[in-house]
């Protein structure tokens, strides 16, 4: 499978990067690399093999129902880099 | 031309628990913004995840009333986009795994029964919301409190026929879910949405025609309006021989129409992948088969039970098993009073009219059901009449006193003593010569007036049947 410089735009975007010329370029080469190396694993028999979703041997971990302390609310909105009183503040979005 | 419509519907309902689904946040309805938020759900770097038991046991609960199967294994996706309302930039869902597939349920439209295929139910989270209206016009604000709200999304197969097939599938899974007891259903407070799939196509085709998406409905009622206008509009797109686009359209309440998305509808490309943070959940057939076994009476079966045990209507046996509390009601009533119908009647009748007008849930009523039977009795020994019976109950519900004590308070009790009304009824016979002149003559409903004066002057006490008689009785004597 090859990669075109239209895919890698188009997956940098999904992403929210902005990538310059030059940085379109290494990465495509790069990104193509990983998929050249996909279709060498893809040449190994694995009809026996359950596909892997995790690699740690561990199932059913639950907590209970049970409500713990949140953040303060001036805590929480420490980080934020646009606030206003109780909320985090953004550019208008209307879908 | 007949065109046949083509409904499925996607509802996302919120379970109900103490806590949100990864983290110990609180899930109290109407907190004060950002106050019911930690690390986890906001999505700040190094945490883990953990799943609520709880929701998981209500999802595999409401699949098998749903009789969907259970999956064996089961796993969360990560749905990624970027949306101001998602701290994580993703969502944890499901995606190649749901927790259950291929179950279906039963709607009864007007006498037919009809299943309605259910595609699939999985476990999600909620995102946060966000408040367009502030002092800055050029921002949004968001308040992540209910992101990490643990959604049920319940997607049907297109199999319905008509928005009102459509309306009856939400009546019922509403009805299931309560049942179940696990979501409120409260759309009003956004803990069940609805999006719908609409298209048409021509009668006898096999084929699937374009399809629109519907969102925005806060009500069933507007969900069921927003399908009509989408039918009428498609429908006439059709016939002037124009296409149906693929779109999302937003129903404007307000004006009772649909309408375009305003930004560019971009081709959703989620790139889901398997969720590292959560390991997967494999049920046990013994614990699956302890949830099946203890599931509650649902009410389709419910229904069946009232019609055959109580003799009702399938129409009054649907509007009260609708209502989980309703129904409960109406069974503990009926241990104590034996006149099914007439009961299903009060309950029906002034009970919810009432409940309605106070705005009071069902639940939250405080009327004992024995007090309830206890006045039917009072009414049906004539000790009052049906109105003032009502008046009484509103007082009952307002006062919580007993129906006894009201009419003794009140002083409300009937006048069946037949000389007190005989006074009164000879009274209004000299009064009013020319209604009793015209009933002489064969105008059988002047003594309705008559009637009417005699309920006056006893200030709505007399008993009416026996005011019926003695007025015959006294006219044709005259
Ligand atoms: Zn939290």
């Amino acid at each position: 499978m090859s990669i075109s410089r239209e895919d890698v735009k188009y997956t940098a975007n999904l992403a929210r990067l902005e990538l310059k010329d030059k940085e379109l370029d290494i990465l495509s080469k790069h990104l193509q690399d990983i998929l050249d190396f996909i279709d060498k694993l893809k040449s190994v028999d694995i009809k026996e093999v359950a596909p892997t979703s995790h690699v740690l041997p561990i199932k059913n971990v639950y907590r209970e129902d049970e409500v713990s302390r949140s953040l303060k609310t001036s805590d929480a909105l420490k980080n934020a880099p646009s606030k206003d009183e109780r909320f985090f503040k953004v550019p208008k979005v209307i879908e | 031309m007949s065109y046949e419509t083509v409904i499925g519907l996607e509802v996302h309902t919120q379970l109900n628990t103490k806590s949100k689904i990864f983290c110990g946040c609180s899930t109290e309805f109407g907190a004060s913004a950002n106050t019911q938020v930690c690390p986890v759900c906001l999505g700040l770097p190094g945490v883990l995840p953990v799943l609520n038991h709880k929701t998981l046991k209500h999802a595999v609960k409401t699949a098998l009333a749903l009789n969907c199967s259970i999956e064996s294994f089961i796993k969360f996706d990560r749905k990624n986009y970027f949306y101001p309302d998602l701290p994580k930039n993703f969502q944890i869902s499901q995606y190649d795994r749901p927790l259950s597939y291929k179950g279906h349920l039963t709607i009864k439209d007007k006498d037919k029964t009809k299943k309605i295929g259910i595609t699939r139910v999985h476990l999600e989270e909620d995102a946060g919301k966000l408040i367009h209206e502030g002092d800055d016009a050029a921002s949004s604000y968001v308040d992540f409190n209910r992101t990490g709200i643990p959604l049920l999304e319940i997607v049907s197969e297109p199999d319905m026929r008509s928005p009102g097939q459509a309306y009856l599938y939400l009546t019922t899974l509403k009805a299931i879910l309560k049942y179940l007891d696990v979501s409120d259903c409260d759309m009003e407070k956004g803990s069940l949405r609805c999006d719908a799939n609409i298209s048409i196509r021509k009668k006898g085709d096999t084929k699937l025609g374009t399809k629109t998406e519907l969102k925005n409905m806060n009500s069933f009622k507007g969900v069921k309006a927003a399908l009509e206008f989408e039918v009428k509009r498609q429908i006439k797109l059709k016939e002037k021989g124009e296409k149906i686009m693929q779109q999302t359209l937003l129903w404007d309440e307000k004006k009772q129409k649909t309408v375009s998305m305003r930004t560019k509808e971009e081709a959703h490309d989620y790139r889901y992948f398997p969720e590292p943070d959560l390991v997967p959940f494999v049920l046990k057939q013994e614990e699956i088969d302890t949830i099946k076994n203890n599931l509650p009476e649902l009410p389709e079966a419910r229904l069946s039970r009232f019609m055959s045990e109580f003799k009702l209507s399938v129409y009054d046996g649907n509007i009260l098993i609708s209502d989980k509390y309703l129904a409960d009601f109406f069974e503990e009533c009926a241990k104590t009073y034996k006149q099914y119908k007439n009961l299903s009647n009060w309950i029906q009748g002034a009970l919810s009219s009432e409940l309605n007008n106070r705005k009071i849930q069902v639940k939250d009523l405080k009327l004992a059901p024995l007090e309830l039977t206890k006045l039917l009795k009072i009414a049906d020994e004539g000790k009052i009449n049906n109105l003032t019976a009502k008046t009484v109950l509103t007082d009952m519900i307002h006062t919580g006193k007993s129906a006894d004590t009201i009419i003794k308070e009140k002083n409300l009790a009937q006048i069946s003593d037949s000389s007190a009304l005989e006074e009164i009824t000879d009274n209004v016979i000299k009064d009013n010569p020319k209604p009793v002149g015209d009933y002489k003559n064969g105008k059988e409903n002047a003594i309705m007036f008559l009637m009417g004066q005699v309920m006056k002057q006893s200030k709505g006490k007399a008993n009416p049947k026996m005011v019926i008689e003695i007025l015959k009785e006294r006219i044709k004597n005259a």
